[in-house]
């Protein structure tokens, strides 16, 4: 199952990321998990929400870059050697990773969320490994909060 | 009905735009006989004028032939700015019916003055440029130039009014309205700038409004601004508006001093009122016709305000071959380039068309920039801020750093310079709603 997940232009200005998720806020959107990279003059956020179709919206209207792509979200045993084994299968088909963003659960696994160069033969290969991708019910049902 | 002009030589109605087709001659000897009224208008009444044709020993019984023009003194923009409000007015207060000013980025701005006669004029060449465009009665046009001091609103009004075409006098600003009452009112022409009307396609697209499915508008007169053929390009494919291309100036008249016709290979000039002249703007030199260099004016019947030898800054050529339009007026070649807008970096002259050219190149579409000009260790710095669009925006932030090198790239062969490129948000710069500006100067003030 393939997650969409919403990509931000930010320029590396003080306040624009806090601009970007105020307006997220106020729609009452839900960041499940993001990552920001930094390519010096401008940033990519990158991040996963219930209410892809709304975030991405309300983005829009707010006068931001949005583009929308397809990743997986890979549930692996949070332990030595779960993240391997995987890449180790993939690398072997001839499969890359081009970013990767993960966040460890209460319920004892992780959640890598994954971009592959090609999503669809990564979803086959991880699904003959066995690997379980998570549906976005999965994702948002999450655990416990501690906070 | 005013669908006849009234031709002033003849004291007759003549047929629409007849003055466009005038052979040759007779435009040339016209030109003489009201170059010399206007020399000794100036000579008679403008201090300005008499002391510098003083200071060459020039009288205007010395104008024989229309060449003589070439013993004259220049004008300039510095002169209207010295002689600030009425010093360059030919006619006492009384005659004067109508000011315009310009609008004065650095200290006072400059002031133009008509009398009736001016009036007419003028409105007589805007009526020559909408014919010559394609403007007829029964369109109905949306003037979105500034309405006010600035020549563009009022100007094209008046011609409008006199063509009998439905004017929505929507002045600038308020895009979205716009698009309303473009959509609302079956607007089928409209005039304004480039750089607003390509705001406004973008505006329509974020309202979902196609301009080829949903709206009729058929042509545009744009002016008041350089744009470059790549622009004009941009305008027509994604809005299928043809552009045509109104030139002119407050000094001179404001819009109506040349337009083009359906060709749209440059614009042609109304030479029975405008002289014009292709200077060497480093050594003063006129010219040959087809070479490029500055354009001068002198006007040949303005009574209020008349300019002798008034040099434009823009940057052209006169194009002297026949139009296929018949037209007998000459054209000038596009302007894309103002001297004051050059600016020197590294020792390369750059004018910002450039940046918009090798910006056109990269992307399809023309995306908003900003040209920032700082100093740094005494040496000029230029910075070219692009806006991204949600088009132009990829997952991967190496793509985004490819597309940041593929504009420094495409600057770097239109300019010769490396120049640092940056990206920033959309709707970060700020947007015009008369002339773009293009460029934000942080240098320290020029002496």
């Amino acid at each position: 199952m393939k997650i969409r997940q919403i990509s931000v232009f930010l320029e590396n200005q003080p306040g624009r990321l806090s601009a970007l998720c105020l307006t997220l806020a106020e729609s009452g959107v839900n960041l499940a998990a993001l990552t920001l990279s930094d390519a010096g003059e401008f940033g990519l956020l990158r991040f996963i929400t219930s209410e892809p179709e709304k975030a991405e919206r309300v983005a829009k209207a707010a006068g931001f870059a949005t583009i929308s792509s397809e990743v997986l979200a890979l549930c692996l045993p949070n332990r030595p050697g779960g993240l391997a084994a995987v890449l180790a299968h993939l690398g072997l088909r001839g499969l890359s990773v081009e970013y990767m963003y993960a966040f460890a659960r209460r319920t004892g696994d992780a959640v890598m969320i994954t971009c592959f160069d090609d999503v669809d033969r990564a979803m086959a290969a991880l699904q003959v490994a066995g690997v379980r991708l998570l549906e976005p019910a999965d994702l948002f049902a999450g655990d416990q909060p501690l906070v | 009905m005013i669908s006849r002009l009234w031709n002033d030589l003849e004291g007759t109605f003549f047929p629409e735009s007849a003055l466009d087709f005038m052979p040759v001659d007779r435009l040339r000897e016209v030109q003489l006989q009201r170059l010399k009224t206007v020399v000794s208008l100036a000579y008679g009444r403008v201090a300005l004028f008499r002391e510098r044709m003083d200071a060459r020993g020039i009288k205007p019984s010395d104008i024989r032939c229309l060449d003589d023009v070439r013993r004259l003194p220049y004008s300039m923009k510095a002169d209207l700015r010295d002689t600030y409000p009425y010093g360059l007015f030919a006619v006492p207060m009384t005659e004067v019916v109508r000011l315009h000013a310009s609008s004065g980025t650095t200290g006072k701005p400059i002031v133009v003055g008509y009398t009736a006669q001016d009036m007419e004029v003028w409105k007589q060449v805007i009526v020559r440029s909408l014919l010559s465009a394609g403007f007829t009665r029964g369109d109905i046009v949306q003037n979105m130039y500034g309405y006010g001091l600035f020549t563009g609103g009022l100007g094209l009004h008046a011609g409008l009014e006199a063509l009998e075409a439905t004017v929505v006098p929507a002045s600038g600003g308020n895009s979205e309205r716009q698009i309303m009452l473009m959509k609302d009112f079956g607007v089928t022409a409209i005039c304004g700038t480039p750089s607003y009307f390509v705001h406004l396609i973008e505006v329509a697209q974020k309202l979902g409004i196609d301009f080829k499915r949903d709206l009729k508008v058929q042509r545009g007169l744009f002016g008041a601004e350089p744009w470059s053929d790549g622009l004009r390009k941009y305008i027509e494919d994604t809005s299928g508006v043809k552009a045509y291309d109104i030139y002119g100036l407050s000094e001179i008249v404001g819009p109506g001093v040349g337009c083009e016709c359906e060709c749209r290979d440059g614009p042609h000039i109304f030479e029975d009122h405008f002289l014009v002249e292709i200077i060497d703007p480093d050594t003063l030199e006129p010219l040959p016709d087809g070479q490029e260099g500055e354009l001068v004016f002198t006007t040949l019947s303005k009574q209020a305000m008349p300019a002798i030898r008034y040099r434009t800054r823009d940057i052209t050529a006169i194009d002297p071959r026949p139009c296929s339009c018949g037209r007998t007026l000459r054209r000038i070649r596009r302007i894309c380039r103002r001297s004051d807008d050059m600016f020197i970096i590294h020792g390369v002259n750059v004018f910002p068309s450039q940046i918009e050219t090798a910006l056109l190149r990269t992307e399809a579409s023309l995306p908003h920039y900003l040209i920032v000009l700082t100093k740094r260790s005494g040496l000029d710095q230029m910075e070219v801020r692009v806006e991204i669009t949600g088009e132009m925006l990829r997952d991967r932030v190496g793509a985004m750093e490819q597309l940041q090198k593929r504009f420094a790239r495409s600057i770097e062969q239109v300019t010769g310079l490396h120049i640092a490129v940056t990206l920033v948000q959309p709707g970060s710069i700020a947007r015009s709603e008369g002339k773009a500006r293009r460029v934000l100067d942080q240098r320290e003030p020029k002496p």
